[in-house]
C-alpha cells in the first residue's frame, strides 16, 4: 500500500516537473550549447556560419587580443555597480516607507511600483529621449545610467520590501528600550537584517543590466558602447557570428562566476558571523 | 521612598478606556505583578512605564521624578518582551553584550559582564548560538540575560512564561525568583495566570477592565479578597449569594438560598439586611460521614454528585438538601486508600465559623 502511495507520488513529481524541464532544455540549454558550438566556427561569408566543417579559434584569438573588448566589459561592469548602488539608494526609502504604510495602502503603492510594467518598454525609452533630448542629455552616460536605473528600480524595490515587511516590529522596539537611538536601530537592526533584500535585488539589477542593450543603443551615444551593444553589432551588423557568439559565452561565464563569488560571500558572512562572540 | 510610583493613569484609545486611574507604588527590590485577564490593559500600563505610550492623564514618577516625555531609550529600566524580541542576526553573545554596548562600555567590561550575565541564566556554553538554535525556554532565558545585563533599575517582563509548556514553565518560575534575589533588581510582571503571580509575587496588583481590583499580598489576596471578582479569579472559590441575618464580629449570620443558615465572622460594622457574598475555599471545606459527631457550627447535609481525582487531591461537588451545590478539596493522603467518598455518597459537609469571608457588593 504504502510502495504504491511513494510511486504515485514519484509519478507526480516527475508530471509536476516535466513540462518546464522540457522548456528550459528546447528553449534555453540547446540554443546555449549552439551558441558555444557557433563560437568555435567561421563566419560565412555574407553573415551566418561558413558551412561545416570549417572551424577556428579565431574568435577568441580575436577577442583576447585586443585590449579595446576588455575596455568594453570593465565599462560595462562599471555601469552595472553604478546602477545597482543607485538603485539601493533610492529604492530603500521607498521599500521601507511600503513596508511600514497601513495595510492598505500597502497594497496600492507595490501597484504603482509594477504599473510601469503596464506599459512597452520600448515605448518608455522614447519617452526619455523626449525628456533628455531637449535637456542636451541624450546620447551621454549620463542618459545612459538614467534609463538603466529607470528601467530596473522595481526589482530592487521589491525583493527589498518584502524583506522589509517581515522584520518584526518588536524587534525595534527591544533595541530602543535596550538604549538605541534611532539611526543606531536603522544601522544595528534594520539594515544588516535587510541585506538578503538587497542581496536579492542586487542579483536581479546587475545581472540584466550589464547585458542589456536596448537602453545604451537608445541612451547612450556611440563611443561608450556596452557589452550587449558590441554582441548585437556582430551579430547584426559586422555579420561575425562567431565572434557575436564567443562575447556572449564570456558575459555569461564573467556573471555565473560573479553569483558564485556573492553566494559564496553571503554564506561566508553567515559562518563568520556565527564564529564571532 | 518608592521606586515607582504611578499616580492616577489613564489611557483612552478611542472611546475605549484601557487603563482607568490606576495609581500604584512599587518599592525597590520589589517583585511586583499585574494579574488580570486578557485586555483588562496589563501591556498598556507596562508599555507606558517603559515610554512606548504616553497616558493621558496621570503621571509616572521614577525616584520621584517624572517620566513624561522621556523616550525609551533614555529610560533606566528595560523590558522583556512577551515575544522575546531577540535580534535574529546576532549570537546569543551579541544579543546580551547590545545593551553594554548602547551603554558604551570598554570592550573588556562587555565580555565580563556578558559572560557573567548568561552564567546566571545557566547559558554560559551557549555565547556563541543563534537565537534560531535555541529551545524556547532558552531563548527566555537570552531575553532575561540581555535586561538584566545592564542592571536596570526596573525590569518590566510581560507574559514572560507565557510561551513555555507547564513543566518548563516552572522550572523557570523557580529559576526567575532565584535570579531576582540574586540581582537585587526590582520585577514588574505581567500575567494572567494567578498561580504563576501567587507563586512569584512579592505584591500582587489585580485588574479588570482597566481598574486595579486589589494590591495585596499573596496570602492575603487569597485569603481576603476584596471583592466577588477578586474571590473568583485568583483561585478556586464557592461563591454564595447571601443576605445578613445577625451582625456581630464572631456572631454573624447569613441566609443563602439552597443553602440555609451559615456563621461566620466579620470585623467589619454590618447592617441587618444588606445583601453581599459568601466566599468559602474549597480546601477549608470538610467531607465527613452524615453519622460522624462534629463539632462545626455549619454542617449541611448532602449527597456526593461528582467527583475529580486529581491524584494528590480530589475535589468533590456535593449537593446539598437545599439544591445548593458545594465544592470540597480533600488531600488524598490516607495510606493503602485512594478515595474517601464515592459518587452518590450521603455526606456532611462543614467548615469552621471563620473559614470563609463575607464580600459587600
Ligand atoms: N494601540 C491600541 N489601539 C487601540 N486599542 C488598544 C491598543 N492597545 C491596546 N488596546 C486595547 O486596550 C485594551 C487593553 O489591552 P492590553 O494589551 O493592555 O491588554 P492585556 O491586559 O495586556 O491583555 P493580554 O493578557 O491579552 O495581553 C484591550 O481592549 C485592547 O484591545
Ligand atoms: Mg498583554
Amino acid at each position: 500500500m504504502a510502495e504504491v502511495r511513494s510511486r504515485a507520488r514519484e509519478l507526480t513529481k516527475w508530471a509536476v516537473t516535466l513540462p518546464p524541464t522540457a522548456f528550459l532544455v528546447a528553449f534555453f540549454l540547446l540554443p546555449a550549447l549552439i551558441v558555444v558550438a557557433a563560437s568555435f566556427r567561421e563566419p560565412g561569408e555574407f553573415g551566418g556560419l561558413a558551412p561545416w566543417p570549417a572551424h577556428s579559434l579565431d574568435a577568441y584569438r580575436f577577442l583576447f587580443g585586443d585590449v579595446i573588448y576588455l575596455e568594453i566589459f570593465a565599462r560595462s561592469f562599471a555601469v552595472a555597480v553604478l546602477t545597482t548602488l543607485i538603485c539601493i539608494v533610492l529604492a530603500y526609502p521607498l521599500a521601507w516607507l511600503i513596508a511600514h504604510s497601513p495595510a492598505k495602502r500597502r497594497d496600492l503603492m507595490v501597484l504603482l511600483v509594477v504599473l510601469p510594467f503596464a506599459s512597452n518598454f520600448l515605448v518608455r525609452i522614447y519617452a526619455w529621449i523626449m525628456l533628455l533630448g531637449p535637456a542636451n542629455l541624450l546620447f551621454t552616460p549620463f542618459a545612459v545610467i538614467i534609463g538603466m536605473v529607470y528601467v530596473h528600480l522595481p526589482f530592487m524595490i521589491l525583493p527589498l520590501y518584502t524583506n522589509l515587511e517581515n522584520h518584526d516590529p518588536a524587534w525595534l522596539e527591544a533595541a530602543q528600550d535596550l538604549g538605541a537611538p534611532a539611526w543606531t536601530r536603522f544601522w544595528r537592526v534594520t539594515f544588516p537584517l535587510s541585506l538578503p533584500g538587497i542581496f536579492a535585488g542586487s542579483a536581479l539589477v546587475f545581472i540584466p543590466v550589464i547585458g542589456i542593450f536596448a537602453v545604451p543603443e537608445l541612451l547612450g551615444g556611440t563611443r561608450d558602447i556596452l557589452i550587449g551593444n558590441l554582441i548585437k553589432q556582430q551579430f547584426l551588423e559586422d555579420r561575425d557570428w562567431p565572434l557575436g557568439a564567443a562575447l556572449s559565452i564570456l558575459l555569461t561565464v564573467v556573471v555565473l562566476v560573479l553569483a558564485a563569488l556573492a553566494t559564496w560571500g553571503a554564506r561566508r558572512r553567515r559562518h563568520g558571523a556565527k564564529a564571532a562572540p | 521612598m518608592a521606586l515607582l510610583e504611578l499616580k492616577n493613569i489613564t489611557r483612552r484609545f478611542g472611546a475605549l478606556e484601557a487603563v482607568k486611574d490606576v495609581s500604584l507604588s512599587i518599592a525597590a527590590g520589589e517583585f511586583f505583578t499585574l494579574l488580570g485577564p486578557s485586555g483588562c490593559g496589563k501591556t498598556t500600563i507596562l508599555r507606558m512605564i517603559g515610554g512606548f505610550d504616553e497616558p493621558d492623564a496621570g503621571d509616572i514618577l521614577l525616584d520621584g521624578k517624572s517620566l513624561a516625555g522621556v523616550p525609551p531609550e533614555k529610560r533606566p529600566l528595560h523590558t522583556v518582551f512577551q515575544s522575546y524580541a531577540l535580534f535574529p542576526h546576532m549570537s546569543v553573545a551579541g544579543n546580551v553584550a547590545f545593551p553594554l554596548e548602547m551603554a558604551r562600555l570598554p570592550a573588556a567590561e562587555i565580555k565580563r559582564r556578558v559572560a557573567e550575565a548568561l552564567s546566571l541564566v545557566h547559558l554560559g556554553d551557549k555565547a556563541a548560538q543563534f537565537p534560531h538554535e535555541l529551545s524556547g525556554g532558552q531563548r527566555q532565558r537570552v531575553a532575561l540575560a540581555r535586561g538584566l545585563v545592564n542592571k536596570p533599575r526596573l525590569l518590566l517582563l510581560d507574559e514572560s512564561l507565557g510561551a513555555l509548556d507547564a513543566k518548563l514553565r516552572e522550572e523557570m518560575q523557580v529559576e526567575l525568583i532565584a535570579i531576582q534575589r540574586a540581582v537585587g533588581i526590582t520585577f514588574v510582571f505581567v500575567t494572567h495566570a494567578q498561580d504563576e503571580a501567587l507563586a512569584l509575587s512579592h505584591r500582587i496588583a489585580v485588574m479588570r477592565d482597566g481598574r486595579i481590583e486589589q494590591c495585596d499580598e499573596p496570602d492575603k489576596l487569597y485569603t481576603q479578597p476584596a471583592n466577588r471578582f477578586v474571590a473568583d479569579f485568583v483561585g478556586k472559590i464557592n461563591l454564595f449569594d447571601v443576605e445578613v441575618l445577625a451582625a456581630g464580629k464572631a456572631a454573624l449570620k447569613l441566609a443563602a438560598p439552597g443553602l440555609g443558615e451559615i456563621a461566620a465572622s466579620d470585623p467589619r460594622p454590618l447592617r441587618v439586611g444588606e445583601r453581599g457574598a459568601f466566599a468559602l475555599r474549597p480546601e477549608l471545606i470538610r467531607i465527613v460521614d452524615q453519622k460522624e459527631a462534629i463539632e462545626l457550627k455549619n454542617r449541611f447535609f448532602g449527597r456526593v454528585k461528582e467527583l475529580l481525582y486529581l491524584g494528590d487531591v480530589t475535589l468533590y461537588k456535593v449537593e446539598l438538601a437545599n439544591g445548593g451545590v458545594v465544592e470540597a478539596l480533600m488531600t488524598n493522603a490516607a495510606p493503602g486508600r485512594a478515595l474517601f467518598h464515592e459518587v452518590g455518597d450521603a455526606v456532611a459537609v462543614c467548615w469552621r465559623h471563620d473559614a470563609g469571608v463575607y464580600l459587600r457588593n
